[in-house]
């Protein structure tokens, strides 16, 4: 790819003893949508606002479209920033909260006017510009901050936690919508989030932050699919996870001995590891499937017990107790109707799983 | 008076507001009269206390001199058997209107409570913006400075002034130290010294309500501007001090309403032409013995004073609309 719009080199921010990012490096391309994930306190937001210019990276330098942002304060630089608590001018109506940034500009009137008007389109917006912003809903202000922040068509619009503020419901049909006018408008947004959802579901990377450092960064499907650490595995979804050791290597796979289990487990495309190296194997719990009879494989099969269903409509949870003791979680796609045909509390099945969907994570 | 209509205001800005007064009768359902018993009190007090004293005062305000105790005649006169005389003298308003010495006096006092209105804003912003954006730390202490002199007389801090201010006093021995003026300078009894009393008196006033209101300003609302491309001084401008037009509006009333009427600084700090409204109801009063002119001047001043205070009550509906 091109030269990145956003460069993040080594970049560290403490305040007083604590450090809320160490050492940061990132790449962030132009026309992505790109996620911030983590929980509180891990220095995504520290980390956005040293982007806006809010805070001085402590040490590092951050480069936007090749410029050196070192000491340009937030106002001489091309990015804009959407607040997660909107931040709207409450003494301005909707117009003049969005026409603001152009007038510092000194845009011509009847310029600022059309830029506004098209804001307002494009957010859906244009009945309610002369409402001020106490007279709007949770959602109409969240879609004038994404008009203000986007009419100086900033080369990076940056996201504060944009969805946090709005209902369940809301915030789903926002997802998407977001998206839309990310692709509608091209410029490359950058969003911090504690939702690993909401970041699946919208952003072309990720990436996963723990501490004040990256722990991966990647696709939607890397992150959820292939995770490097087990921090991530656990992060983002669900993750069923076996304790062992690397017993052998095969053709086309890595067997792994697991003390609790009877049997290896096999794990293809997996890194090279030598014999004998502890290691995590995680299996999602849809890659899990269950059946009553014994599998015929040799590898990546255990005996359970099912502790506990639960019935989610399209899918169905399975809790299932290993004789280990260990818990596993399996989901299943109700393809039929179940009534009465699903593995039912205290039943004994099998549950097996193929290579290619386990991962090898090293402990 | 002005107290509560400040309070009147805040209670509407609250946004749950009119739902907890939905509520209501929810309560006095249960409680028969209990909402009325809790609205009295208010409304007592100022029946007591305010509106009782002022009708005494208009009543007077409407009779003829007499000498004797009290020096009025009663309104009310048994004229003869079985008829009963209302006398109304206009009069004494009239002697306001036909003496240009009250007038002047009034205008006077306007100006001069004015002047020391935009004194106190001009001196009380950056104090109180200086205060709300200091650290939690430094931030009491501050605010304890600010209210720290009324702990002592107010009169004793006026005659304090006389003290620094008088030809052979601490600020003319001061210039003349070092070597700003040569001859000492006549500060006291003029209007200067007015406004200085009147500024330093009132700058509490002033300062509270504006850190109250700045205090409270949404921080992220600047970093938006500096975001949005909007340097310091300008989102101040465009930000900050339209967002603390309802505290300069609180303070500013809250210095000029009692400065109009103000009796004890210009006649501690003013020259004998330092003409002001409650100077001259003074001297009506206890030197002319005139109690129906006096009260003339009384209504005329609490009448002419409810021009500002509805002007301050349409800005704080139009600031919380």
């Amino acid at each position: 790819m091109a030269e990145p719009i956003i460069s993040i080199d080594a970049v560290s921010k403490s305040f007083g003893s604590f450090t809320a990012v160490s050492g940061l490096t990132l790449a962030i391309h132009r026309g992505e949508f790109f996620s911030l994930l983590g929980a509180s306190g891990c220095g995504k937001t520290t980390l956005l606002r040293m982007l806006a210019g809010l805070e001085q990276p402590s040490d590092g330098r951050i480069l936007i479209d090749g410029t050196d942002m070192t000491g340009v304060p937030p106002y001489l630089r091309p990015v804009n920033m959407m607040f997660q608590s909107y931040a709207l001018f409450p003494h301005m109506t909707v117009e003049q909260n969005v026409a603001f940034g152009l007038k510092q500009e000194n845009w011509p009137k009847a310029r600022i006017r059309d830029k506004v008007a098209e804001m307002l389109d494009l957010v859906q917006m244009a009945p309610f510009a002369r409402r001020r912003p106490a007279q709007l809903s949770g959602g109409q202000r969240q879609r004038v901050a994404l008009a203000r922040s986007l009419a100086k068509e900033p080369k990076v619009l940056l996201l504060d936690e944009p969805l946090a503020a709005l209902d369940k419901k809301l915030r789903e049909q926002t997802r998407l919508e977001l998206v839309k006018i990310q692709h509608r408008v091209g410029i490359t947004f950058v969003m911090v989030t504690h939702d690993q959802e909401e970041a699946m579901t919208m952003s072309s990377r990720i990436a996963v932050m723990k501490a004040g450092a990256i722990e991966q960064v990647g696709t939607p499907v890397d992150v959820y699919e292939y995770p490097t650490s087990i921090f991530v595995a656990d992060f983002i979804g669900t993750a069923n996870m076996f304790e062992g050791v690397v017993s052998r290597h095969q053709p086309s796979q890595v067997a792994v001995a697991c003390p609790e289990l009877e049997r290896e487990l096999a794990v293809a495309n997996a890194p090279p590891l030598p014999v004998g190296a502890p290691v995590k194997v995680m299996v999602r719990p849809e890659k899990l499937v269950l059946s009553r009879g014994e599998p015929q494989a040799q590898f990546n099969w255990v005996r359970g017990k099912v502790a506990d269903t639960a019935y989610l409509g399209g899918l169905s949870t399975y809790h299932i107790e290993l004789a280990s003791g260990r818990n596993l979680q399996a989901t299943q796609a109700n393809l039929k109707h179940v009534d009465g045909g699903g593995p039912s509390p205290g039943d004994e099945l099998f549950v097996a799983w193929h290579p290619a969907n386990a991962v090898i994570l090293v402990q | 008076m002005t107290a509560i209509k400040v309070e009147s205001a805040s209670r509407r800005s609250s946004p749950g507001g009119r739902d907890q007064g939905r509520k209501g009768p929810a309560i006095g359902r249960r409680l028969p009269g209990g909402r009325f018993l809790v609205g009295l009190p208010p409304y007592l007090w100022l029946g007591l206390f305010f509106a009782l004293p002022f009708l005494i005062v208009l009543k007077i305000s409407l009779a003829e001199t007499q000498i004797g105790i009290p020096p009025y005649k009663p309104l009310l006169d048994w004229a003869q058997a079985g008829v009963l005389e209302l006398r109304l003298n206009l009069g004494n308003y009239r002697t306001l209107f036909s003496d240009d010495l009250y007038v002047i006096a009034y205008l006077n006092s306007l100006k001069i409570a004015a002047v020391s209105t935009v004194l106190c804003l001009l001196v009380g912003y950056p104090m109180a913006y200086g205060i709300a954006r200091s650290s939690d730390r430094h931030r009491n202490a501050l605010l304890m400075l600010v209210v720290l002199p009324f702990w002592t007389s107010f009169l004793i801090r006026v005659y304090a002034w006389m003290g620094i201010l008088k030809t052979e006093g601490l600020l003319n021995a001061f210039l003349l130290w070092i070597g700003v003026i040569l001859q000492p300078l006549q500060i006291l009894e003029t209007d200067l010294a007015v406004y200085i009393g009147i500024v330093y008196s009132y700058l509490p006033f002033m300062v509270l309500p504006l850190y109250a209101t700045l205090e409270k300003m949404d921080r992220s609302l600047l970093e938006a501007a500096a975001d949005l491309g909007c340097r310091p001084f300008r989102a101040f401008l465009s930000v900050t001090l339209p967002l603390s037009i309802p505290g300069m509006v609180a303070g500013s009333m809250l210095v000029f309403i009692p400065a109009v009427g103000e009796f004890v600084i210009p006649d501690l700090l003013g020259g004998p032409d330092t003409l002001m409204i409650a100077k001259i109801l003074w001297s009506e009063f206890f030197d002319n013995r005139d109690w129906p002119v006096a009260s003339a001047i009384a209504v005329a001043m609490l009448v002419a004073l409810v021009a500002p205070i509805m002007i301050f009550q349409h800005f704080q509906r139009r600031a919380t609309e």
